[in-house]
């Protein structure tokens, strides 16, 4: 066991050094909300009412991962790396957890700007909201990557994401939009928390037949 | 250490590899040579494990940690350096005294000045020799090396002639090439395809 997470601990670490040198995916996805936050503000009316601007949020977290999980695998399909880790002796489901994780990390970077972002121009961030982002960010990236890694290997990649993407995070998108909104967040975050756990040993299980050709 | 019955391997409805039968000992060179498309690659690609076979059967008995694979992409990350890349393949197949190898590698295949160079730095000759080193890192008993020689120039194909004949008698090779000749030498078996 503390060899499989030992080469998940390599592949994160590698992931997190490819996006220091090529500074490309961060900065975009921070981009991305902080303009969606903008282009949001700007476009509810005035007078609109905070559980509008809560949804808003919710949208702007959903397309910036998805814009990150596009991304994801790029170093792995231009230059066929995914091969390369597939030859090595490593559980291929840490290849998985490892790019999740990293893809967990870029999605907390962009939210820290984010969720101040939003409560500058739209209304405060009480806590239920920010554990439902933390629970939404472990489904997101645990889902995302098993599918941003299956579009990676098919043409239409840009197009195949977020066709599976987008009808997946429904529900990621329902409980954090309630655990927001509602008197009793609990219970949304009890559906986040669930859809996490089934949805990550799912991905878990189906990685390597995900990536064996 | 290799066995194919009746082997079959499809893209869609394209019959790349059909009913082949084939059996490499430990200890063999088997050489493949033939046209470019005849299915040289995709055979190296089903024995390395990068792809599943559609038809047949085939039984590689060496382990994972223990096949080195040399394909078409050198299958280092461009934004990592040489030494970077080396140790990322290390740890990954848990090589024992890593930085001692990966240091006698480079060494041995004139990159130990350019380890701190990112690997899109590289000339392709200087990707192949890398990826050499990747390749051997941890000392494989099978060498899967799809067109070795391409990209090097006559002291790289010099190096690598040199690192094959040391091998020779420790590793058992399956090859690929476009220049037969060169490796006639070492080789024990011999596929052609059409």
């Amino acid at each position: 066991m503390s060899a499989y997470f030992a080469d998940v601990a390599t592949l994160a670490r590698k992931d997190l050094r490819l996006e220091l040198r090529a500074r490309s995916l961060v900065p975009a996805m921070l981009l991305f909300v902080v303009a969606a936050l903008v282009v949001f503000h700007f476009a509810l009316p005035s007078g609109s009412s905070d559980l509008a601007a809560k949804g808003m949020l919710w949208v702007a977290i959903v397309f910036t991962a998805l814009l990150g999980l596009t991304r994801a695998f790029v170093a792995e399909r231009e230059q066929r790396m995914l091969d390369g880790l597939l030859l090595a002796p490593c559980d291929r489901s840490a290849i998985w957890l490892a790019k999740a994780l990293a893809m967990l990390g870029f999605l907390v970077v962009a939210e820290l700007v984010a969720l101040p972002a939003f409560a500058l121009f739209f209304s405060g961030i009480d806590g239920a909201t920010i554990a439902g982002v933390a629970l939404a960010d472990l489904g997101i990236c645990a889902v995302g990557t098993v599918l941003a890694a299956m579009a990676a290997a098919g043409r239409a990649r840009e197009l195949l994401l977020p066709l599976l993407f987008l009808p997946l995070a429904i529900p990621i998108v329902v409980g954090g939009v309630g655990a927001g909104v509602a008197d009793e967040p609990a219970r949304y975050l009890g559906f986040l928390a669930l859809y996490d756990g089934v949805f990550a040993i799912i991905s878990w299980a189906s990685f390597e037949y995900v990536v064996t050709e | 250490m290799i066995e194919a019955r009746k082997l079959g391997r499809t893209y869609g409805t394209k019959h790349v590899i059909r009913d082949l039968d084939l059996d490499v000992g430990r200890g063999d060179f088997l050489l493949l040579t033939g046209p470019n498309g005849s299915g040289k690659t995709t055979l190296l690609r089903l024995i390395a494990g990068l792809l599943v076979p559609t038809a047949g059967e085939l039984d590689v008995r060496a382990p994972r940690e223990r096949i080195g694979f040399l394909g078409h992409e050198p299958l280092v990350y461009r934004e990592l350096t040489a030494i970077e890349n080396l140790d990322l393949y290390g740890r990954l197949y848990r090589v024992p005294e890593r930085r001692e190898r990966i240091g006698m590698l480079l060494e041995r295949f004139d990159l130990w000045e350019a380890r701190n160079q990112r690997a899109d730095s590289f000339s392709r000759g200087m990707l192949q020799r890398l990826a050499l080193c990747r390749a051997l890192l941890h000392e494989p008993e099978l060498l899967v090396l799809d067109e070795p020689f391409s990209a090097l120039d006559e002291d790289g194909a010099a190096l690598l002639d040199r690192e094959l004949g040391e091998l020779r008698p420790r590793a058992t090779f399956v090859v690929s090439t476009h220049d037969p000749d060169r490796l006639e030498p070492l080789s024990s078996q011999r596929l052609a395809f059409a």
